[in-house]
């Protein structure tokens, strides 16, 4: 299973508290691991990516193990660490505003 | 007894505001979705349990909210509005194309007869339109093909359609406003549009009299009077007596004829309210007081009403959705500020209250009157 943390917005959302744990068929990618989030969660479709594009939303970053994955390539492969569940894969909203 | 509920939407989050028909004590429940700009919520007229509320962030984009219990808890339905085929572009602010882009929810214009009816004004402006209760979403395409379109700008608030006006009569005939292309007008449902902006002027573009490019902010309609339309232009507050065929300016006495809302009188379709505001560079009340006028003769006279609202130093502003009546005999008028404060008049604007001083600042007002 990965371990997904969610911004506070978006657990309230979702309805969840706490880390996600989600499971993604086949090889473990950005675009993998969204469509499995989104799919457990439909309403979050369009709250970190574009609905058509798929194109990550500007003010929503992807990072992992200590690193900003957000410009990888959607079908980059993650890190073994968050396909061993070692590492969570953490969304994040960008910090501005009020 | 007959009850009032106020739906508010603020840049943090919803508020619910309940009360009898004395509309003197007040419940206020919410924040809902804390956190979260909340454009505009509306209930459904055939159904008044039935509310859509727009719930959107720069962050993680548009939310549509649902309630089907009056506001007690509520279910995320569809948040996909694709425009139409190619999206083309506008003009941005500097005269370059720009493509046209999704941002957020503006407004809701429930049906009068379904609930599971409402259309949707969208920045970048467009019309959309829900036949299963915000479930799905599809553009009614017409308007935003409308030849005029690609010249189109955005006001300073983005290129918003903020107005939705749906004829009592006649369903088939819907009004839209845009910030800052002007007010448009279908007579088929919303498949075509045409401009309806004949005597509106505006010094600020470089044809005053074009056909569009004017900063409408509002438009009101007395449901028993339906032809007669009344608008808060970013300057001038005018009136048409054709739908929309032709304009002219009721601005009269008004101390400053810059403002944002326009709302009607419940029962007596010659009596409007809006709330001037210095100017387009100042967006406050004249000297630091809060004033509604009224004019009961539909513009030109106008009568400025102060009892109960701030005469000095107040400096908020009220947004074009930010102002509603009720239908109860006699007529409950609402508005809320910038500053937070959402006032509320049982009288039809005789004497005003603060129902709250601290919320969030204000972005629309909805009343509801129950049974």
């Amino acid at each position: 299973m990965i371990r997904v943390v969610l911004p506070a917005h978006l657990r309230t959302l979702a309805r969840v508290d706490g880390d996600v744990l989600v499971d993604v068929e086949g090889d473990l990618t950005q675009r993998s691991l969204l469509d499995a989030l989104e799919s457990r969660f439909p309403q979050l479709r369009g709250t970190m990516r574009d609905h058509v594009t798929q194109k990550r939303r500007a003010y929503v970053r992807f990072f992992a193990c200590g690193e900003d994955l957000s410009h990888e390539r959607p079908d980059a492969p993650l890190p073994r660490a968050i396909a061993e569940g070692v590492e969570p894969f953490l969304v994040v909203g960008a910090m501005a505003g009020g | 007894m007959s009850s009032v509920r106020l739906l508010v939407g603020t840049r943090k989050g919803a508020f619910v505001l309940t009360a009898d028909g004395k509309r003197s004590d007040w419940r206020v429940e919410g924040p809902f979705f804390a956190g979260w700009e909340v454009y505009h919520l509306k209930g459904s007229p055939a159904d008044p349990h039935r509310i859509y509320a727009s719930q959107t962030s720069s962050w993680f984009g548009q939310i549509v909210q649902r309630s089907d219990d009056g506001g007690a808890t509520w279910q995320p339905v569809g948040n996909r509005f694709d425009y139409d085929g190619e999206a083309g572009t506008h003009l941005w602010y500097d005269g370059t194309p720009h493509p046209w882009e999704f941002a957020r929810v503006w407004h809701f214009e429930p049906s009068a007869s379904d609930p599971d009816l409402v259309y949707a004004g969208v920045e970048d402006a467009a019309l959309f339109r829900s036949r299963d209760g915000g479930l799905s979403w599809e553009e009614l395409s017409g308007l935003r093909r409308h030849r005029s379109a690609p010249g189109w700008q955005p006001g300073a608030g983005g290129m918003c359609l903020h107005t939705i006006v749906i004829d009592p009569r006649n369903a088939n005939r819907i009004y839209a406003a845009i910030s800052a292309a002007g007010a448009f007008r279908s007579d088929d449902a919303g498949e075509t549009w045409r401009p309806i902006n004949r005597g509106l002027r505006s010094s600020g573009i470089p044809d005053p009299n074009a056909e569009v490019g004017h900063c409408v902010h509002r438009i009101a309609m007395h449901p028993a009077n339906p032809d007669t339309l009344f608008m808060q232009k970013h300057w001038d507050v005018m009136r048409s007596d054709d739908g929309g065929e032709q304009w002219r300016e009721v601005s009269g006495n008004l101390p400053t004829d810059f403002g944002f809302p326009i709302d009607v009188h419940a029962h007596e379709p010659q009596t409007i309210f809006v709330v001037p505001i210095k100017s387009d560079s100042e967006h406050f009340p004249i000297d630091g007081r809060l004033q509604v006028y009224r004019s009961r003769t539909g513009g030109d006279e106008w009568e400025a009403l102060t009892d109960g609202l701030p005469q000095r130093n107040c400096y908020v502003n009220v947004l074009r959705d930010a102002m509603a009546v009720d239908r109860l005999d006699s007529c409950g008028v609402y508005f809320g500020t910038t500053g937070g404060q959402v006032y509320a008049s049982p009288d039809g604007g005789d004497s005003w209250k603060a129902i709250v001083h601290d919320l969030p600042a204000v972005l629309s007002v909805e009343a509801q009157t129950l049974a």
